[in-house]
């Protein structure tokens, strides 16, 4: 009741209070009905918008042209604002500005409804929503940022000419696009550098006594951390009131389906543990492992260990082709023993860590391999390593020597290092399954190592008896052109009916995506 | 002195007598209480101990300092670490509500492991260390020190001999303490240069411009570069060696040029030379981006960073003073008015400094002063005994560095309690 108040001078005047600009920090919730399709279109339109924003994060620079293209073509695919246009232009046929601002709107709060509810779901969200917010404020024109900027009052201390002339050489120095010129033009933004880590970690901006000095052009990031900081402390404050949303039971389900849509198949379920025997494994390395896993089973052969990272990333996927945690437990053993570690060392050191990545210790959780995503992104290997990407983390000079000994041809290994040159590392590893495997054009598209493996043994006419359920990816890829309108279909008169379907819909979208 | 022999097998003798004795606890406890400026500091602050067999205890924690020094005492565990400062005492984090155990703060810390310098040094490998090879050391915490105190304004940085193989380095300031996860991992990003496992050769890419913290590294690293790499690590010596150099300059025609050159003139110093001025020639002529004589210098010398141990708040980190099971030695804190003249080979190994304790004591001086100082203060008769104690061993100056170096976090504590106590008034 304590928000009556300001209902009420909202809807006032809606449209200037709260769509006067294409690009909002989401600071006031909607507060109108809306019907329960539109809930659901308009929650699955963003999800799918988020889901573009982070598969185009992995294969393009966030600031390339071609990022932005795809991006835009997207942004105007599913009606959403992406530039200021003057409002309520009628465009032809589509939406009117004000409905696409509305929509932008709502559907960012009912995606934090479904995604408060984990540390992990809340981390993920909160990636896409800056990387949209990101893009979306570099595309505005400079009159529309400051308008931005007046709009939400967010004001940054400057610094005196002075300063920037003693700063000068400094200042050049630490950015790319700033010059002897422009510094003289520019403003330079004074703030504590935690208010700027994406300048930071990359070393673009010059750091002094705890402070960033970032020009102008650049502040896109400091408005950035602002975002982050709102959105993440609002959806600790989402998560707090959740119950009261759960305990509706037209929308429970279907928000619990949207949170857990995001990561696609997991690979943890696996119908074929124990059809693997430890025998069979090095061949298998050969024949049916991604890049990334093969060079992980070498390194562990030749020195008999691997470093922390490494064993995580093998030993996860091992758990996902089936391995019983008994069989890891023997495997790991039987090859560090070869090495510096004796048995002894081994189950006190090494044996709690693969029974904990089964989820029988510490907190149990029951681990999930990693995803490609997972290995291009986080925790980039170093000194003594062998795990991450090959196709990311390796010297082309060493990428290429080493497909060449595993007998890739000369104008096969051209197409994959054209590939890992344009940052397409999960393409250019379909190309070498395809390359592997002696097949034109893999029918799927590539986003975890377990599944390269799977689909390997399918092809390889060994999967019986790994066998996994493989035909709904397919399915969901003819389906693919129709889905749109299933999706936007009208009201029916079951509600509970139609939800079902559409968490149908929701789930063979995820598993192409 | 016979500081190096130190046997593994008699560490159970020996620690119960060097926390009973020697530990200094008073100061220990003095730093993690941080001037009691925070409720609750140290009793929420997580310890682990490592016990006989590789025993791994994590989640202790303890409300009084009495209460520490008791547990020590009765555990006498081969290894400490500390942890984070939780939302809960530790000791009780299986009775709250999963989830709301969580880990607030932590100092900022860096560990520095030789082993992960495997590939450019030839004197040692893995686990071992010696005077040549130290030098890394040195370079790592000229760099490192400079970057957190000048970049990121840092002051009340403790560096630490691992007892082993490495340093460590805890930000003490409550800034540092407060950092994220995200801002941890951005700062131990910026001051990272060398990356890539064992799939990538070139290690550093250096583009236009260089950064002024590059820059400023680049100062330190040539410092030591002729010395270190050229003299003692023989980078430019022998056929293996300089192979893996050269792998490292990017053109045909300028190894072949170097490979010439190379079979007449054997002096490394010359050697580095011809090619540090091909490196030049080459900038002069392309006009941007090349800096091979320079990404070579920080692949061979460039501190690196465990960026997993400084990212997580919760991340565990060796103690300082507990003992290094394999070796014998405390982890000490180093003076870096000394750093030139540190060696890991003269830090006290706990079997030396028990044998210090047995000797016959010396001028009595020095004694008096201490009982009389103590009387003042009134501290209770163990108390002042251990004070003795260490006080006639070669942990001694370490603890006393503690000191200073506590001495002067004080006073920003002082600082902040005023500002406290000033804010009450106001109401």
């Amino acid at each position: 009741m304590q928000f009556s108040g300001r209902r009420r001078k909202i809807l006032s005047n809606p449209q200037t209070e709260l769509y006067g600009h294409c690009l909002q920090f989401y600071v006031q919730p909607p507060l109108e009905n809306i019907t329960l399709t539109e809930f659901e279109t308009f929650a699955v339109e963003r999800l799918k918008l988020l889901k573009t924003v982070e598969n185009l994060g992995v294969s393009y620079v966030k600031t390339s042209e071609q990022y932005s293209k795809k991006l835009e073509s997207e942004f105007s695919n599913l009606n959403f604002p992406y530039r200021a246009a003057a409002d309520d232009k009628k465009v032809q046929n589509g939406p009117t500005e004000y409905e696409k601002r509305r929509k932008d709107h709502i559907s960012h709060f009912i995606l934090r409804l479904a995604y408060c509810q984990t540390e992990d779901l809340r981390r993920w969200f909160i990636q896409q929503e800056v990387d949209l917010f990101r893009y979306r404020f570099n595309d505005l024109l400079p009159k529309h940022k400051l308008e931005f900027l007046h709009r939400n009052n967010l004001q940054y201390d400057t610094i005196s000419v002075e300063e920037k002339k003693a700063l000068a050489e400094k200042l050049i120095n630490s950015s790319y696009a700033v010059s002897g010129i422009t510094v003289e033009d520019q403003d330079f933004y004074k703030v504590p550098f935690q208010d700027a880590l994406d300048l930071v970690r990359t070393r673009k901006v010059y750091l002094k006594a705890g402070y960033v000095y970032i020009p102008h052009q650049d502040i896109v990031t400091i408005v950035l951390n602002d975002f982050r900081t709102r959105l993440s402390k609002a959806l600790a404050l989402t998560a707090r009131s959740l119950p009261a949303v759960q305990s509706d039971e037209r929308l429970q389900p279907l928000l619990n389906h949207l949170s857990h849509a995001y990561v696609g198949q997991d690979y943890s379920i696996q119908k074929s543990v124990g059809k693997i025997s430890l025998e069979q494994i090095d061949s298998l390395s050969v024949k049916s492992y991604p890049l990334c896993m093969r060079q992980l089973h070498q390194a562990l052969r030749e020195n008999h260990h691997l470093r922390h990272g490494g064993r995580m990333q093998y030993g996860l996927f091992l758990k996902g082709i089936g391995l019983t945690l008994d069989q890891a437990l023997q495997f790991w053993r039987s090859e560090f023993i070869r090495g510096k570690v004796d048995a002894d060392k081994f189950d006190k050191a090494y044996a709690y860590s693969i029974r904990h990545m089964f989820g029988k210790e510490g907190k149990r959780t029951d681990y999930t391999p990693y995803s490609c995503m997972k290995v291009i992104l986080s925790n980039p290997p170093s000194q003594g390593d062998h795990h991450g990407c090959p196709f990311r983390h390796s010297d082309p000079e060493l990428l290429k020597q080493k497909l060449q000994s595993y007998k890739i041809s000369p104008s096969g290994i051209n197409q994959i290092l054209e590939l890992v040159k344009g940052m397409h590392y999960q393409l250019a590893c379909q190309k070498y399954f395809e390359l592997t495997h002696n097949i034109e054009d893999s029918a799927f598209s590539l986003n975890h190592p377990n599944q390269y493996f799977i689909e390997s043994q399918k092809l390889l006419g060994g999967g019986r008896e790994i066998k996994r359920e493989m035909d709904a990816p397919q399915r969901a890829q003819e389906n693919s052109a129709t889905r749109g309108s299933t999706v936007a279909r009208e009201t029916s008169a079951n509600p509970s009916q139609d939800l079902a379907e559409m968490t149908e819909d929701l789930d063979s979208f995820f598993q192409d995506a | 002195m016979p500081s190096s022999d130190y046997d593994p097998a008699s560490l159970p003798d020996l620690l119960p007598l060097y926390y009973r004795r020697l530990f200094p606890f008073s100061q220990y406890y003095r730093w993690l209480n941080y001037g009691g400026v925070q409720k609750n500091y140290f009793q929420n602050r997580e310890f682990s101990f490592t016990l006989k067999d590789d025993i791994y205890v994590r989640y202790q924690s303890f409300s009084t300092q009495n209460e520490l020094e008791k547990e020590m005492q009765k555990m006498n565990p081969y290894k400490i670490d500390i942890g984070a400062v939780y939302s809960h005492r530790p000791n009780q984090h299986n009775t709250v509500k999963s989830g709301t155990f969580q880990a607030l703060e932590k100092e900022l810390v860096f560990d520095i492991d030789m082993t992960d310098y495997d590939d450019v040094r030839s004197c040692c490998s893995a686990a071992d260390i010696c005077s040549k090879c130290w030098t890394l050391m040195t370079i790592a915490i000229r760099i490192l020190d400079r970057a957190l105190r000048d970049d990121f304004g840092f002051r009340h940085l403790l560096w630490v001999y691992s007892g082993r193989r490495g340093v460590h380095c805890w930000v003490c300031d409550e800034a540092a303490r407060k950092l994220s996860v995200a801002a941890r991992s951005a700062v131990a990003e910026y001051l990272s240069l060398v990356k890539g496992g064992e799939e990538t050769v070139r290690k550093v890419v250096l583009t236009d411009p260089i950064h002024p913290f590059i820059r400023e590294s680049l100062t330190v690293v040539e410092h030591y570069f002729s010395q270190y790499a050229l003299q003692e690590q023989n980078i430019l010596s022998n056929k293996e060696s300089i192979d893996k150099v050269l792998a490292l300059v990017p053109e045909d025609i300028l190894l072949k040029d170097l490979l010439q050159h190379f079979q007449t003139e054997k002096n490394p110093e010359k050697r580095w030379g011809r090619l540090k001025a091909l490196a030049k020639n080459k900038q002069a002529a392309v006009k941007k981006g090349q800096y091979f004589e320079k990404e070579i210098m920080l692949q061979y010398c460039y501190p690196r960073l465990d960026v997993n141990v400084s990212k997580g708040v919760n991340h565990l980190l060796k103690s300082p003073f507990s003992v290094h099971p394999k070796t014998g030695r405390i982890s000490v804190p180093i003076d870096l008015r000394e750093l030139e003249t540190f060696d890991p080979f003269d830090v006290p190994t706990i079997s030396l400094i028990c044998e210090e304790l047995d000797r016959p004591r010396k001028g009595e001086e020095e004694e008096e002063e201490d009982e009389t100082k103590e009387k003042e203060n009134e501290k209770d008769v163990a108390e002042r005994r251990k004070i003795r104690d260490y006080k006639r061993t070669s942990l001694a100056k370490y603890v006393k560095y503690l000191d200073q170096f506590l001495d002067g976090m004080a006073r920003s504590w002082k600082g902040e309690l005023l500002r406290k106590s000033d804010l009450q008034k106001d109401f």
